[in-house]
């Protein structure tokens, strides 16, 4: 049972990483908490089966063409929404809620073009091998998600830390004026960030709707908490933290779910999230910044 | 007065809404008074509708006495959980506030004495219109002096620059508590008043997507003065309604309508400057 779930864990784990990293990129680069994510997701999730069932791409290519819808999507959010936020110098809660708008419009436009019902990946599209090791049964489509969104996040990581582009991130996510200064193209990256948040989110969307095989116009809603959760557990803007704590939420889930009830994996999240602010509020790897007098 | 009654009987209901919703605004509006972004509100609301309504089905307890413990019961637990995350700020203060907020919202889910998904069904409608409308009056009559008293000025210090204001004197974990704690107080009446007025509460009403709405309200409204959140808090319980016609897509409306405002009117609908200026009176905007 427990390499079983363990299994389980980790495919729903990385999942939540790969989202919570577009998420934290944009708080990190950006600072802004986008709470589109969720509806940029779902919108990646859409993308991918309508390049399956319109231009019957497989599925590597839907993949590929749905994050670069949704980073599109992303750019656009940027450009048209929070660039004119950013240039006259808002307080940080309002392009959150100009966010919220943004995911509104976005989940019931889904809705209003797709209707609300649970939407399906056509048979055959998804691969159903299945390998059995003892007792654990592993589902080819499982090594797939843990696989690209490891391979993702690794090429990401390895981005930010190896080349100028990543390191010019780094300093914009210190201080843009600074970065500015230094003769970085602080307004191209951001309108990098937001695309590539837009991809990894779009991305996450496809592997969800593959590995449950259910688009619904509200499944980023869902997500878009645990979202929260993963990067205030990692640190806000902490890329490695996000990837750790994407995964430590998926196993506190799945465990919390097998051993106690299926309503208290949730609750244990956040229970967990809670505390974790109380204690140390800067996340479980991240750094505390105060203002002192 | 034909038509009038069944308008009434047709509307009452979003009046009520109205109202209540107002008061949550209010109760935002306050902490944000006092530099907090604090998402707990919307919990704190179900806490009140939640005590009240269980203390109107199982104890019989009276209506005055319900929506006394329905304001108190949340100010408990705000005083509770606010000595730890207050000392958070910003950002962090609203994601705890909000991971408060999910596990209130998930206990209420899995309690039996709360009906669980279910919710609550026969509350006794004692809420009237006039009992909104004076706790309303009086939150606004109480709020509008504090404003001008030498709390109210602490809070606007506090808000502008916390350490020059721990310098000046001001004991600021002090006043927080103090607008966190009345902020719950404001949420739970309103929670109470909304449950007696509705008839049946969910744990849906109080979540996440709650807590958001109502923080929209106020922004949209405006955080200016006491009149904007109130305004943001009719129009945005209206809207939906109002777009009815649009079925399905009136959602897109109704976030395009937030995004607008918050692109176009940075300090939100309700700016009586330039109200002013658009009717030809007072000075223009500079």
């Amino acid at each position: 049972m427990l390499p079983q779930q363990l299994l389980n864990a980790l495919t729903l784990g990385s999942v939540y990483a790969l989202f919570a990293l577009g998420f934290t990129l944009m708080f990190g680069v950006l600072g802004v908490i986008n709470l589109s994510h969720g509806a940029v997701f779902m919108v990646g999730s859409y993308a991918a089966l309508f390049f399956v069932n319109h231009f019957h791409l497989p599925l590597w290519l839907a993949l590929l063409s749905a994050m670069a819808i949704s980073g599109c999507l992303g750019l656009l959010i940027d450009v048209l929404i929070l660039k004119p936020l950013r240039a006259r110098n808002a307080p940080h809660l309002i392009p959150m809620i100009a966010t919220i708008g943004v995911a509104i419009t976005l989940s019931s436009a889904a809705q209003g073009i797709f209707g609300a019902e649970i939407m399906r990946f056509p048979e055959g599209t998804i691969p159903t091998g299945e390998f059995t090791f003892g007792d654990v049964h592993v589902r080819a489509i499982e090594i797939g998600i843990v696989a690209i969104s490891l391979a993702v996040m690794a090429i990401l990581f390895t981005a930010l830390r190896r080349t100028q582009v990543g390191r010019a991130l780094r300093a914009i996510a210190e201080s843009p004026k600074s970065a500015a200064l230094l003769g970085i193209n602080v307004e191209g990256l951001f309108r990098a960030t937001a695309f590539i948040a837009g991809a990894l989110g779009g991305a996450a969307g496809v592997l969800i709707g593959l590995d449950f095989n259910a688009i619904t116009p509200l499944m980023g809603q869902p997500i878009l908490h645990k979202g929260i959760a993963v990067i205030i557990l990692g640190g806000m803007g902490d890329i490695r933290g996000s990837l750790i704590a994407g995964l430590f939420l998926g196993f506190a889930e799945v465990m919390s779910k097998a051993y106690l009830s299926s309503q208290m994996g949730d609750a244990v999240a956040f229970g967990m999230l809670f505390l974790i602010l109380l204690v140390r509020p800067s996340g479980l790897f991240g750094r505390v910044l105060e203002r002192k007098a | 007065m034909e038509w009038l009654a069944n308008f009434w009987a047709t509307y009452s209901t979003l009046i009520y809404s109205i109202g209540v919703y107002a008061l949550v605004a209010l109760s935002i509006w306050l902490t944000l008074a006092c530099g907090l972004l604090s998402l707990a509100n919307a919990a704190f609301m179900g806490i009140g509708a939640y005590v009240s309504a269980l203390l109107s089905l199982q104890a019989g307890w009276p209506f005055w006495a319900v929506l006394v413990a329905a304001g108190l019961a949340p100010a408990g637990v705000a005083l509770i959980i606010g000595i730890p995350t207050l000392r958070l700020s910003g950002v962090y203060l609203a994601m705890a506030t909000l991971a408060f907020g999910e596990v209130v919202r998930i206990i209420i889910l899995n309690l039996e004495i709360t009906g669980g998904p279910e919710g609550l069904n026969g509350i006794p409608q004692s809420t009237r219109g006039w009992h909104i409308v004076a706790i309303l009056g009086l939150a606004v009559y109480g709020l509008a002096r504090m404003r001008r008293s030498r709390t109210g000025r602490a809070f606007e210090a506090i808000r502008e620059d916390e350490v020059a204001a721990s310098l000046m004197g001001i004991d600021v974990k002090r006043h927080k508590l103090f607008a966190f704690v009345l902020g719950a107080v404001l949420a739970g009446v309103a929670g109470g008043l909304n449950a007696h007025a509705t008839f049946f509460i969910s744990p849906r009403e109080y979540g996440f997507e709650n807590a958001v709405d109502i923080l929209t309200m106020v922004v949209f409204g405006g955080i200016g003065g006491l009149v904007g959140p109130m305004v943001g808090a009719g129009i945005l319980t209206l809207l939906p309604e109002l777009l009815r016609f649009l079925h399905e897509f009136r959602g897109i409306f109704n976030g395009l309508v937030l995004i607008l405002v918050v692109l176009f009117l940075p300090k939100g609908i309700w700016e009586p400057r330039r109200i002013r200026a658009l009717f030809g009176l007072g000075p223009k905007e500079g």
